[in-house]
Formats: C-alpha cells, structure tokens, sequence
C-alpha cells in the first residue's frame, strides 16, 4: 500500500561528482515489494520547492526497515540541491511505494540476465540484481556513465556479477555507449532489465529485440500516482494514437515492446 | 446544523472543499488514499466528446511556489466517461461537478447535454479557459460576447446548473463573469491558470514541450484572491473558488474575498491526503472562531460595502 510518511536519514553521502547516496529510515520500507519501484519525497515542507521529486528505489533493507536511494543534483538552487544539505537526524517526507518495479521470478536459477543501466537510471539495477542473485540467476552489469567523475557502484555491482563500465569520453573502461558493450558480449541472453534515458533505451531494446525483456521509463510527474497525466507516454501498435500508459502508475517498468519508448 | 454545510444552485455540499479539475482524475487514485464521500463535491477532468491524447511530453515544470503544466485535455472521451468514470463514481456519496471543454459551440453543446443526464453529474463547469490547446475554448473565455452566448446555448441543453470556469488570462475578468452571467451561468468557478513558460538554463528551449503551459498552486494565489474579491461584489452569482490552497487558512482567505466553496488543485499533488485535512481543520476553525456557520466569514474583506445572499444549507 501507499503510504506517506516523514522518514529520518540515517545517512548521506556524496558517492560521485553530483551523487548522493541518501539512507531513510521507517515503517513505509516494508511496503516495497519489487525493484525497480520509486518514492516521491517532499524535500522541504511548504511551497519551496512545491512538487514531490520521484527518486528510484536503490536497495531495500527490511530488517533495519531502511532503503536507500541515489540521486543526482540537478544545479544550484533546485530542490535536489536544497536535499542534499539535509543531514543525519533530519526528516524527509517520502511518499511510496509508487509504481510497478521488475519481475524476478520470469528467471530460473542458472539463466542468465543483463543488466543495462545510463547514468541516474542505474540505481534501481542494483536492488534487482541483488534479487535475481540470490535466485541463483547470473547477472551481468553494463553501466553507461558520462564520464568517470560521475561513476559510481562499480564495486557494489563487481561483488554481484560481472561488471562492465562505458564512459562516453573514454575516461573510464569501454569508450562508447552500452551497446558497444554489448556488441561485444559473446554469451546467451535469457532476459535483460534496462534503466536509463530515453535514446539509450531505444537502443538496447533494438538491439536486444530478440529477448524478453523490462524497460523502466522516465518521465518528469506531477502527482506521481496516476492523476494528473503527466508523465503519459504512447503505446507500440497503436493506430488511434490515444492509447497511452501512464509512467508512475502503470510503469514506470513495462515489458519490451509495449510503450513507445 | 453542519456548520461546514453548504447549499449552491444543483449542489449540497457536505463541506465547501472539492477537488480542482484536473488534478484529481476521475476519482480512482485518490480513493485508494480516503472514502471520497468525505469531499464536499468533486470536479472531475476535463471531457471532452472525443478521446484525446493530449500534449507532447514533458508536460509539467515547476516553478517558484507553483508547477506549469500542459497537459492538453488528455481524457478518454464523452462515450466512455459515461460508460466508466462516471458509474463507478456512484458508490460515494458525492455530488459530481463536470467540466466540459470542446473547440466548436456544438461541441460544447453535445457534451454538455449528454453529461448532464448522468445520475451523479449535478452541475456542469464550462472549460472555457484552457491555455494549453490551441482550440481548447479559451477563444470562448476571452471574448465576452462568445462566452455569453456559449453560456446561453449550453443552458438551453443542460439538465443541471451550468457554472463557468473563467480564465484570469484576459484584461478585466470582471467584463468576463458579467457577460457569462447574462448569459444565464448559475455560478462561476475561478480561476483557471495563468499562462507561463520555463526555459532550460543551458540552452535557452522551452522545458514544456508545448512551449507555454498554464502556472498553479501557491504562486498565483494573490492574484486569483484579487480577482474573486472584484468579481464577487460585481455578480450575484455564487463563486466556488481556486489557485494555490495549500491549507485551511487559504480557504479562509477566499471566503472572506467572497467566494462560496473552494477547489484545491495541484496541492493534491503534494498532498494526496489536503482535501480531508482541510476539511478537518476548516471543523476546527469554525468551532474555536465560535462561528455560527463557515460562511460567516463570506465576503468579509469587503469593508462596508454591500452583502449579497448567503449561501448556507
Ligand atoms: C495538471 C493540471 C491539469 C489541469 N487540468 C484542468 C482541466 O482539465 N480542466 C480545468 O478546468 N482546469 C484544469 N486545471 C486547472 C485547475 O483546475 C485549477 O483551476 C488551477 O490549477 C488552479 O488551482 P491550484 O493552484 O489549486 O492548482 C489543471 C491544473 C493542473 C495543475
Ligand atoms: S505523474 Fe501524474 S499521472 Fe503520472
């Protein structure tokens, strides 16, 4: 169930040039059940800045009833700025869990599944893998940075399963874009999950058309619960062009081939 | 007697607060929050008589205190809201408020009279003040002429009140409502947004792909509380208000500006749960301000010019 609740931070942290790693605490964490779902948190009460910001689900710690999330600073004096001087012992009012996350029980155990994620869309890849690991599903990991100053979770995602790093300048691992990862990849996909911006799902899904495959879409939102029609995206094969799905409601993951990406 | 009760051509209302067109859907996401029978009437999206897709993405951006939007009467069509949204919402006890946009008078008309004949409809809000599309009726909520024959029109048809949404983007809304009052409106619902634009600091586009989108919430409360406050002491017609309520105390500032009811917008979006809680606190202003009845505060800004009829249950 959704629910709204001021959670307290119990930790936060900087992890790359403009990512911050951000631990709540409170009872809401144990309504999350899939990877891949979000939260939309209210980062100063009053009307600055007014809207909730949608943030990714990270990693899921039921015992200690905490989860963490990664986001990134989008400039000086947006409201992801103001959140990140927020310290330890303050509260957040976080509004979740919103949205449908990745399936994990479409593996066997001893399948193999790729993990494709771009920037800020990497994070949710991390609860997921930690699911499909501990099903006894190989991952491997193909992360899309900009550049090396802005990497981050290449050890947390190396102790899971094979890592691979693109840097779009070359300043670290592959130069070039995920794709030209997987180009290179000589194994045999069961399924990919991917999380990213839009051009990047686009190729991945072109390029994977012949798997099985979940793509999470990213879509600004105003009331992130399937009211406002914000954040609406069209769907694949639809003739009458008013057909949609909504991105915080009915996704933000869909199956391959459902929405247009 | 319900203090907070309240009684407006078609309508009674169990409390002044309802939700603002647009920002609530069709009722289904908030019911899964609270019993929407605890509203005092809900304004349900934008119909329009055929489905339409709407607007490009990205369709929101926030701003200084408020969020611009441009979303584009995206709704499933006349047929289907009939068939669906408005049957479902049968199970609560609340008055329904339609709002009904179109591009052509006949539009308007034919989405009108059908509408109007559903059980739970008990008054139409005419959209004629949408910035977000080109031939989405605010050529109607700009022209004082149109507007008031528009009103005639869908008032020969309708089974149930006819209130008009006035736009704030024109010279003098006060030209506007009495036009549409002569026209036969039996209420008025104010203010629509207020049309803006964003810019993406690096690159100088607009962030709203629609370029222009329509500005909400607390940021254009002062200049909507202006308007109700010249509006109502120019009309008879009864005001259900709206821009920026974030709490109690904003519905306050509106029925003392004139207003009859009060409709809360995008503050749904950062509280799913600001309509009840403002329901509850308005029960708590009106037993510690010992006030016989919530409409006493009505029009109290006007200084000592006249009183028009209250509109208590
Ligand atoms: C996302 C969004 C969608 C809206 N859609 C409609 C609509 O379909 N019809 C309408 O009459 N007004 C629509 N409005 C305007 C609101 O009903 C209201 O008049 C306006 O937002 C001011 O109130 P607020 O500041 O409380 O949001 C919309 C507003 C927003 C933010
Ligand atoms: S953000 Fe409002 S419908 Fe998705």
């Amino acid at each position: 169930m959704i629910q709204k609740q001021d959670m307290i931070i119990v930790s936060h942290k900087q992890i790359a040039d403009h990512i911050f790693e951000l631990t709540l605490r409170g009872s809401l964490t144990n309504e999350m059940t899939s990877p891949g779902q979000f939260v939309h948190v209210k980062i100063m009460n009053g009307s600055e800045p007014l809207l909730r910001r949608p943030i990714s689900i990270c990693s899921i710690d039921r015992e200690n009833e905490q989860f963490t999330m990664l986001y990134r600073v989008s400039g000086s004096g947006s409201g992801t700025s103001t959140l990140s001087q927020l310290m330890k012992g303050f509260t957040v009012n976080v509004l979740g869990p919103l949205g449908n996350g990745f399936p994990v029980d479409e593996l066997e155990e001893g399948q193999t599944a790729l993990l494709v994620g771009g920037g800020i869309g990497v994070p949710p890849l991390y609860e997921l893998s930690k699911r499909l690991t501990s099903r006894g599903v190989k991952v491997i990991h193909i992360l899309g940075f900009q550049e090396q100053k802005v990497v981050f979770y290449k050890e947390e995602f190396t102790a899971l399963g094979e890592t691979y790093i693109a840097t779009v300048d070359g300043s670290f691992g592959t130069k070039g874009f995920v794709t030209d990862v997987i180009d290179k990849l000589d194994v045999t996909i069961d399924g990919y999950y991917t999380c990213g911006p839009a051009p990047m799902l686009r190729a991945v899904e072109q390029k994977l058309s012949g798997v099985d495959g979940y793509i999470s879409m990213e879509q600004r939102m105003g009331c992130g619960v399937g009211a406002c029609l914000a954040c609406v995206c069209h769907v694949q094969g639809d003739d009458t062009g008013t057909a949609y799905k909504k991105v915080c409601s009915d996704g933000p993951v869909f199956k391959s081939k459902v929405v247009v990406v | 007697m319900n203090r907070l009760a309240i009684e407006l051509p078609g309508l009674s209302l169990k409390n002044p607060i309802m939700p603002a067109s647009g920002c609530f859907g069709f009722g289904k996401e908030y019911s899964q929050f609270y019993d929407l029978s605890e509203l005092g009437a809900i304004m349900i999206k934008a119909t329009t008589k055929e489905a339409r897709f709407g607007n490009p993405t990205p369709r929101v951006a926030e701003t200084s205190s408020g969020m611009l939007n441009a979303i584009g009467l995206q709704n499933p069509g006349l047929d289907h809201v009939m068939a669906n949204e408005l049957p479902w919402l049968t199970q609560f006890d609340v008055p329904i408020i339609a709002n009904v946009a179109g591009s052509t008078l006949e539009d308007y008309i034919d989405v009108a009279r059908v509408i109007s004949t559903a059980e739970n409809v008990k008054a139409l809000e005419l959209n004629i003040s949408c910035p977000n599309v080109k031939d989405g009726g605010i050529a109607f909520g700009t022209d004082p002429k149109t507007a008031r024959e528009l009103t005639a029109r869908v008032k020969e048809v309708s089974e149930v009140p006819v209130y008009v949404k006035l736009s704030p983007n024109v010279t003098s809304i006060t030209e506007m409502a009495l036009a549409v009052e002569e026209g036969g409106a039996d209420g008025l619902t104010m203010i629509n947004t207020l049309v803006g634009m964003r810019l993406d600091r690096k690159t100088g586009n607009p962030i709203i792909a629609n370029k222009t989108g329509g500005l909400s919430g607390p940021a254009i409360k002062p200049v909507a509380i202006r308007m109700v406050y010249e509006v109502s002491q120019r009309t008879a017609l009864p005001i259900i208000a709206m821009g920026g309520v974030q709490d109690s105390y904003d519905v306050v500032d509106y029925l003392s500006a004139g207003a009859s009811a009060v409709a809360v917008g995008t503050q749904n979006f950062v509280d799913p749960f600001a309509c009840p809680a403002i329901i509850e606190d308005l029960s708590k202003i009106v037993k510690e301000w010992e006030l016989e009845h919530i409409l006493d505060l009505k029009g109290r800004s006007w200084g000592k010019h006249g009183k028009t009829a209250n509109h208590r249950a």
